[in-house]
């Protein structure tokens, strides 16, 4: 048996073990070497292949060919009984429709398709293992202790962790077989499995709100699934291939542009991206690593990931402007709309959501360079945002809440805990830290690519953005008194991949030259057929390298400062009306009022409410214009 | 010899610069005073008060809280330096926004009432700014193929034949940066005119309100190093006239700080952001057709 084969096998074994497992303790001890194993396994099997890379072909395609269809009818059959049992007739329509056209066409269409190479592992595909194996299992090892900690929280609720932890590793396998498959049919198996465990995941709960979520996730995806699967039939029948890299290395004619439309809008659901941008938010109410994982490593990076395969065929092309406009809506939007949260994790999701948008532009523009931006982008934001979900989740363990108005006691409950997110959100926004990197090489690919609304779109969403990160950060660094706040110990589950990941998010941009160099380059330059550049000079690198060293330094060198020059402290300013603790001040009254800091949210502007159904009909109005314009023929 | 050279170079311009800007500091203050009818203070003032608040006891709210200003202070110099030895726009402003941030997140640290609206306020004001900064760095960008200060400057038309909507946005939200009425909502810095307690600033004395006011001379410094970029070239001639310019788009500021009262927050994001949107995208737009 092959890495690969193993790579994408052992999780699936692993989610069986832990599903039929029963006692915890054992079961436990399960996930967390399956964690540490699949973390292996993915860093060993990239060492293993990424300098040749692997043109994989089985000799028993036939079998896993059958296997695939067992289980897609199934798994069609399920979700077309729980879709009426549940009365969300959509979903079963989508299921009751696309597995039958694939049955169909596998069985009388497919015969004359030779695939010659199923699988593919070149050097995005090692980052995405990378991405999915490090980081995923890292969530996974993390959710040991959280969810000890959560049915604790939540003891109303039916305790099924086995199922979720499994569901966990079911999705690592597909997220696995997704980035190697070539063969689009089973690549949409693939896709389809990750839209079906995200809706198991979502629904954990089981209260009437995670269901009805879990539904609307996977109606949207089915919905793009369904893109897929026509997707799928168009090639076949047009073009007589099934494989991926054939199909992006076609020419871009009007024809070519029906199912690379299908493809993206597929791409677009799976992201999150605008009018599709509800599921996502709504997967919220799902346990905390869960959320992790769909934002962060798998699920959403799905989408982005076969956007940055098939950007050859975007471009300058009507899809390409299509996906690029689509996802320039989202960033700015979601970017606005994230100032007027306060939950924790809704300004995750949105910030999730804008990012991705920002992906999707890279990705429509489709140059060499703004791919190079798009895949640092994924690499930075799987790290940033895992760590902060995570850290978020165990926050909420700590202080008894997710909302960020709380959180300025939280330096004084768990400093740990706290300092990792601030590291996290820096890794958001601030220079010199990865996700600032990629939006600088976005904005020059932007400028050099002449797509200057983007630009500016661009330097009005970054604006936003800083808002409510600096916000957030204001209150982690407020220090406020914690009173007699319990303090619960953080379990070394929950604490160790908050470590590693804070670890993982300095030293990525400390080598993102190396990332840039070894794996970026060659494969931009073999996806383009021309030498790939670095779009950011030598010198530069050396200023950003200065910079972190400076940030990472400094902090000791005023501990020192701080020992050595002792100062008389002295109460805040309250236009005298002090009452001696900082906390409360003497009010007109006479008695004593407790001082109350809020952040802004500016509701009336940057309201969700107004400016979601504002931005939906925008995205819609751009899918509509552009259909319209193909089928006129007007634009290719 | 070079790498000599080279660190000389960068020694001499932290201390030049700042010493710069106190002196236009302190004109500020002259000419202000001349618009109120007053003789004002005399042309070193700035520097006095700085060396008065560095012999100052130093006190604190509590002990985190000065860190934040001094990296602050040391990116508000950094980023300084990367702009006057020529290095790239862009990222000299993304060190200038984290100094911007820290500059913030000291005033959250203080955790004390007036100091957080400062730093609300603070917030909003970089928010209603920022898009114009970076849209005049990849208009630069545009203009003359590079992000790098030196290259810019040895082109052979300024930039502000391409460029002057962009040039005329930021202008205007230089204001802000300059921490100029209407637009000085977070810390009433210069003046004093409007409001007895200073927002962003409260809990800071002595030595480290020196420091503050030294970051801000770095600033002025940066903020007027960007005006020059729109109109120096390769000829010495264009390069005096840039520094002209930056002369007299100093002096308008000055006469719009007296001129203006305090707008609230609405009317500041509001304005700085359309006139960003409609001047910054009609000038890029028109100037993406002669590409």
């Amino acid at each position: 048996m092959n890495l690969i084969s193993m790579l994408i096998l052992f999780p699936l074994i692993a989610a069986i073990l832990i599903l039929v497992v029963r006692h915890e303790k054992t079961r436990d001890m399960i996930v967390r070497i399956s964690a540490v194993v699949t973390a292996v396994l993915s860093i060993v099997t990239v060492c293993f292949y990424f300098k040749d890379g692997l043109l994989l072909s089985f000799g028993n395609e036939e079998v896993i060919n059958t296997i695939v269809i067992a289980v897609e009818v199934v798994l069609a059959i399920y979700i077309i009984f729980t879709g009426i049992k549940h009365k969300k007739y959509l979903a079963s329509i989508f299921a009751a429709i696309q597995t039958p056209l694939l049955l169909w066409f596998e069985f009388t269409q497919e015969t004359g398709i030779e695939i010659k190479t199923a699988m593919v592992f070149d050097k995005l595909t090692a980052i995405m293992i990378l991405i999915v194996g490090v980081v995923g299992s890292l969530i996974c090892f993390y959710t040991v202790g959280y969810m000890k900690d959560y049915h604790h929280h939540h003891d109303n609720l039916p305790e099924r962790k086995n199922f979720f932890m499994a569901v966990l590793f079911l999705f690592l396998s597909a997220m696995f077989g997704l980035v190697l498959c070539n063969n689009l049919t089973w690549m949409y198996f693939c896709w389809e499995i990750t839209s079906f465990s995200s809706f198991l995941l979502i629904g954990y709960t089981k209260t009437e709100e995670a269901t009805n979520n879990a539904f609307r996730a996977l109606i949207m995806n089915l919905g793009g699934g369904l893109g897929f699967a026509i997707a799928i039939v168009f090639i076949g029948m047009n073009y007589n291939t099934l494989e991926l890299s054939t199909f992006t290395a076609l020419k871009p004619d009007a024809m070519i542009m029906i199912p690379v439309f299908m493809l993206s809008m597929a791409a677009l659901t799976k992201s999150a991206q605008m009018p599709f941008q509800s599921w996502l938010l709504g997967a919220m109410v799902a346990p905390t690593p869960s959320s992790a994982l769909l934002h962060s490593a798998t699920m959403v990076k799905a989408g982005v990931y076969l956007l940055i395969r098939l950007a050859p065929l975007l471009g300058p092309t009507s899809v390409g402007r299509m996906v690029t406009l689509v996802g320039a809506v989202t960033f700015i939007m979601c970017s606005l709309m994230a100032i007027s949260q306060s939950d924790a994790k809704k300004i995750l999701a949105y910030s999730t959501i804008a990012n991705l948008g920002l992906i999707v532009i890279c990705a429509g523009v489709g140059t060499q360079e703004s791919l190079w931006a798009a895949i640092l982008l994924v690499i930075f934001h799987a790290i940033s945002k895992s760590l902060l979900f995570l850290s978020v989740g165990s926050t909420e363990h700590q202080i008894g809440s997710r909302d960020v108005e709380n959180m300025d006691i939280l330096m004084n409950v768990s400093r740990k805990l706290s300092i990792c997110m601030i590291i996290g959100i820096a890794g958001m926004f601030l220079a010199p830290f990865g996700m600032l990197i990629s939006k600088w090489v976005a904005m020059k690919a932007f400028i050099d690519s002449g797509n200057i609304i983007i630009v500016i779109i661009l330097a009005y969403g970054s604006s936003a953005t800083l808002f409510y990160w600096s916000k957030w950060m204001g209150k982690l660094v407020a220090g406020a008194n914690a009173h007699d706040q319990k303090k619960h110990v953080l379990s070394l589950e929950e604490q160790t991949p908050i470590l590693i990941l804070t670890g993982l998010t300095v030293i990525s941009c400390l080598t993102f030259p190396l990332i840039s160099q070894y794996a970026l380059i060659p494969f931009l330059s073999d996806a383009f057929g021309t030498t790939a550049t670095i779009p950011i000079g030598a010198s530069d690198v050396s200023i950003m390298l200065i910079m972190l060293s400076m940030l990472i330094l400094l902090p000791f060198g005023f501990n020192q400062i701080r020992k050595n020059d002792k100062r008389r402290l002295t109460l805040i300013y309250m236009a005298g009306e002090n009452t001696g603790d900082n906390e409360t001040f003497n009010s007109i009254a006479g008695s004593k009022q407790k001082v109350v800091l809020r952040n802004w949210y500016m509701e009336e502007y940057f309201g969700s409410n107004k400016l979601t159904l504002w931005s939906n009909l925008a995205s819609i109005a751009i899918m509509c214009v552009f259909i319209l314009l193909m089928i006129w023929g007007v634009v290719i | 010899m070079s790498t000599f050279l080279f660190i000389l170079k960068i020694v001499a311009l932290i201390i030049i610069t700042p010493i710069v800007g106190g002196l236009l500091a302190g004109l500020d203050r002259i000419i202000s005073a001349r618009m109120q009818g007053r003789v004002g203070p005399p042309l070193l003032q700035p520097f006095y008060d700085v060396l008065k608040l560095f012999q100052k006891e130093s006190i604190e709210v509590n002990r985190m809280h000065r860190f934040y200003v001094y990296i602050s202070f040391i990116f508000g110099a950094f980023t300084t330096i990367i702009v006057l030895m020529g290095g790239d726009i862009l990222l000299a402003m993304f060190a200038l926004t984290l100094g911007s941030v820290f500059f913030v997140l000291g005033a959250y640290a203080a955790n004390s009432t007036y100091s957080f609206v400062g730093a609300e306020r603070e917030l909003l004001q970089i928010m209603a700014y920022e898009p114009m900064v970076l849209i005049a760095g990849a208009g630069l960008y545009y203009a003359s193929g590079s992000f790098f200060v030196n290259q810019i400057i040895a082109t052979k038309v300024p930039a502000i034949v391409y460029l002057p909507g962009v040039f005329v946005g930021f202008v205007f939200i230089l204001t802000f940066k300059l921490r100029k009425s209407p637009f000085d909502l977070s810390l009433s810095h210069h003046g004093g005119h409007q409001e007895l307690v200073a927002g962003i600033t409260t809990e800071y004395s002595g030595r480290e309100l020196a420091i503050i006011e030294v970051t801000h001379w770095y600033e002025t410094i940066f903020a007027l190093a960007l005006v020059y970029l729109f109109f120096a070239t390769e000829s010495v001639t264009s390069r005096v006239i840039a520094v002209l310019v930056c002369a007299v788009v100093y002096f308008f500021e000055i006469i719009v700080d007296n001129g203006f009262a305090r707008v609230k927050w609405q009317l500041a994001l509001k304005t700085s952001w359309i006139v960003t949107g409609v001047l910054g995208t009609i000038n890029l737009v028109v100037l993406s057709f002669f590409r």
